[in-house]
């Protein structure tokens, strides 16, 4: 049981090519369950939602792109750091008109080319204005907010917003803005989780991001490990394999008396191949798998969906979260 | 050799051709690209050439292969090549390199100015861009030695993992155009004598701008703007003939690049996009390299016929189970396989002509440069 009904915003980090936007997005869904509202936020300008869902771009403003089982809504936000500046300084200095005459100038691109923390902390800025909706019991409240946030090599300067504002300002509003988004994201109403595969190299830079995260004092939720395989071969299938013991001639001439056309030769050869490269391959998952539980997270398995994803796996996913008691 | 109706990249054309002075292997996150560039170097080391291969942020394990995990900036020789060639190997440090562009071209009192104002130590160490620009920086540099010395006749260089593969096409232009900007010049205007250059913008209100910008950053920020934009006035004609000269490398008929994608459809999407890019800006584009590639060792036994004959054997004794199981994994493989060869597909209807070569998935990660051998065989086949 993973209960984060105390957590109001869920970061999701992790490797490139690792699947966070669609882990993300079955996060939404998920946590939208029965009669929730909940927000996916995209924050890269890939538009890698709108991707997901099959819908058109999405602008800078609250959508809903889906229902959820039992009448839930995901809905979702596109945050472009400029668009958040006139937004700041319309909120914060009644700059409204004036901010947008500055984004014709160019001068909000160059604001934030400036400071890149900037950039930063209004893009977490804007997740944190939305958290507090909830803090406030507006109407428009979320239950939770899922970020699609920036990859494991990034993400502890994205999040860690003080240190990158006060290398830059050591005072004034911009920093008085970070350290309001700190007091959100640093604090137990945010969970920070990092994706996976069951490969050396997701594994070290997840082992790596999780260590850097700790180290800032950022609070870490899960790990999601993606693209699980079903075994299809049992432990004493796989010891015979291991040992050559598997009797493959017999096996071979069993699948050509079951209906597969090809000479027993030809077949135990390759099926041989593939079921050392299977078994090689569970083999170095079990490991990496191993190092994943010396963290000491929470980890929740989703499964590999082999005709790639759509919104229908999305649903799916999002099943496999809840038979894992994330709640 | 590749099955996907492309016609086949060869990749030693490319790294054991003489006339090639720079490969660029470039591609999204994930996909091997790293690992391709240190191969495709090592094997043109031990084909006689002599090799620099230029790694960004390389796996812990990949830079432990070519002795390069401790991070100083400098090419050093890679022990245990085999043949006449060499291999060096260097591991970008951007933040030195920026610091080495500023102490070039300043005299010492000037440059520890601009190295100690917190504007700059923020733009060396993490301004968007900085990592492309720095790693064509010194990618300018090794050519330029190259040409001087003779050290190295090949310099691979690997792009760095950015947003978008293509950063290091714009970012030297990008941040050459920054620092030129009209904005930065009215930022450092009072340090520069007020007024040149303002032009337009003054009449939209020189106060209004810089007063929201000291709203948003506060003024003690504007003042390391305009400290350093003075201070590094001299060098700035020269970030810009920097970027152009780079840029017009990256053109050269000398140059090469070779786009790297795993069968899947986010990199097979970026690896389109990044093609349709080298191809709109004139870059010499070798082809793709696809990596991880699922091999089906019997394509004759097709999915249908394996899942068939492993439903009727489902119910039987322990060897049928067994049999069973490994017609599904071969089922399971063939399906792999299928669905790979349709996001190759996507790329090669898109993109009919475009050499590619492709590489079969290896069960583990590169640990030692026999690792590296076997990947430049694979490449090359």
């Amino acid at each position: 049981m993973v209960n984060w009904s105390g957590t109001a915003l869920h970061v999701v980090s992790g490797k490139g090519g690792a699947g966070k936007t669609t882990v993300a997005a079955a996060l939404a869904m998920n946590l939208a369950r029965d009669g929730k509202r909940t927000l996916l936020m995209e924050v890269e300008g890939r538009q890698g939602i709108a991707q997901l869902f099959d819908t058109a771009p999405l602008p800078y403003e609250e959508r809903r792109i889906a229902i959820a089982p039992g009448d839930g809504e995901v809905w979702a936000l596109a945050v472009d750091a400029d668009e958040a500046l006139v937004d700041y300084l319309a909120t914060f200095y009644n700059l409204g008109r004036a901010g947008s005459a500055l984004r014709k100038m160019g001068a909000i691109d160059f604001a934030t080319t400036l400071a890149p923390g900037l950039r930063d902390v209004l893009l977490t800025g804007k997740a944190c204005e939305l958290v507090r909706r909830k803090t406030k019991r507006a109407d428009n409240a979320y239950d939770a907010i899922v970020i699609d946030a920036p990859p494991t090599g990034r993400i502890e300067q994205f999040l860690n917003v003080t240190s990158q504002v006060s290398a830059l300002a050591k005072t004034g509003p911009i920093h008085r803005h970070a350290e309001m988004v700190m007091g959100v994201i640093g604090s137990p109403q945010t969970a920070v989780h990092l994706v996976t595969l069951l490969e050396e190299m997701p594994v070290q830079e997840t082992i790596d991001g999780i260590a850097q995260l700790r180290a800032a004092e950022l609070p870490v939720g899960a790990i999601f490990i993606n693209m699980v395989r079903d075994a299809l071969l049992d432990e004493k299938q796989m010891t015979k394999v291991r040992k050559g013991t598997l009797g493959i001639k017999k096996l071979s001439d069993i699948a050509v008396a079951a209906g597969i056309h090809q000479a027993p030769s030809v077949l135990a050869v390759a099926l041989l191949q593939e079921a050392h490269d299977h078994v090689d391959r569970s083999d170095l998952e079990a490991r990496e798998s191993q190092r994943i539980d010396e963290l000491d997270l929470p980890t929740i398995s989703l499964p590999l969906i082999s005709r790639g994803i759509d919104l229908g796996s999305l649903y799916l996913l999002a099943d496999a979260m809840f038979e894992q008691g994330v709640r | 050799m590749n099955n996907i109706n492309a016609p086949q990249l060869y990749l030693d054309d490319v790294v054991l051709n003489p006339e090639i002075h720079i490969v660029v292997c470039t591609g999204s996150g994930g996909v091997g690209k790293t690992t391709t560039a240190a191969a495709i170097a090592l094997r043109a080391a031990e084909h006689g050439r002599k090799v620099c291969v230029l790694t960004i942020d390389p796996a812990r394990r990949l830079a432990q292969a070519l002795g390069i995990e401790h991070l100083d900036n400098t090419p050093r020789a890679v022990e245990g090549i085999q043949g006449s060639g060499s291999l060096d190997a260097m591991m970008l440090d951007m933040k030195r390199t920026f610091d080495e562009v500023v102490e070039g071209h300043s005299d010492p009192e000037r440059a520890q100015q601009i190295l100690n104002n917190p504007f700059y130590q923020s733009l060396s160490s993490s301004f968007a861009g900085t990592q492309e620009y720095m790693a064509m920086e010194k990618l300018g540099q090794l050519h330029a030695q190259a040409q001087a010395d003779g050290r190295w006749d090949l310099i691979v260089v690997d792009t760095p993992p950015s947003r978008s593969a293509l950063d290091f096409l714009d970012a030297p232009a990008r941040l050459g155009s920054f620092l030129d900007g009209k904005f930065i010049r009215i930022l450092s205007a009072p340090a520069r004598g007020a007024g040149r250059g303002i032009g337009k913008i003054a009449a939209m209100g020189f106060g209004f701008f810089t007063s929201a910008l000291s709203k948003i950053l506060g003024s003690q920020v504007l003042n390391d703007v305009g400290a350093f934009v003075a201070a590094i006035d001299s060098t700035f004609g020269g970030f810009r003939e920097r970027a152009d000269a780079t840029y017009a490398l990256l053109k050269d008929s000398h140059t090469s690049f070779i786009v790297i994608a795993a069968p899947e459809a986010d990199a097979i999407r970026e690896a389109s996009f990044f093609v349709e890019r080298l191809n709109s800006d004139h870059m010499p584009l070798a082809g793709l390299v696809l990596n991880r590639v699922t091999e089906v060792t019997m394509p004759e036994v097709t999915r249908e016929q394996a899942l068939a004959a492993a439903q009727e054997l489902a119910a039987g004794d322990a060897a049928s189970k067994f049999t069973a199981a490994l017609l599904e994994l071969h089922a399971q493989r063939v399906s792999q396989a299928e669905r790979q060869l349709e996001f190759a597909h996507r790329f090669t209807s898109a993109h009919p002509g475009i050499r590619v070569t492709t590489v079969r998935a290896l069960a583990q990660d590169v640990h030692d440069l026999d690792g590296l051998r076997e990947i430049g065989t694979l490449l090359t086949a």
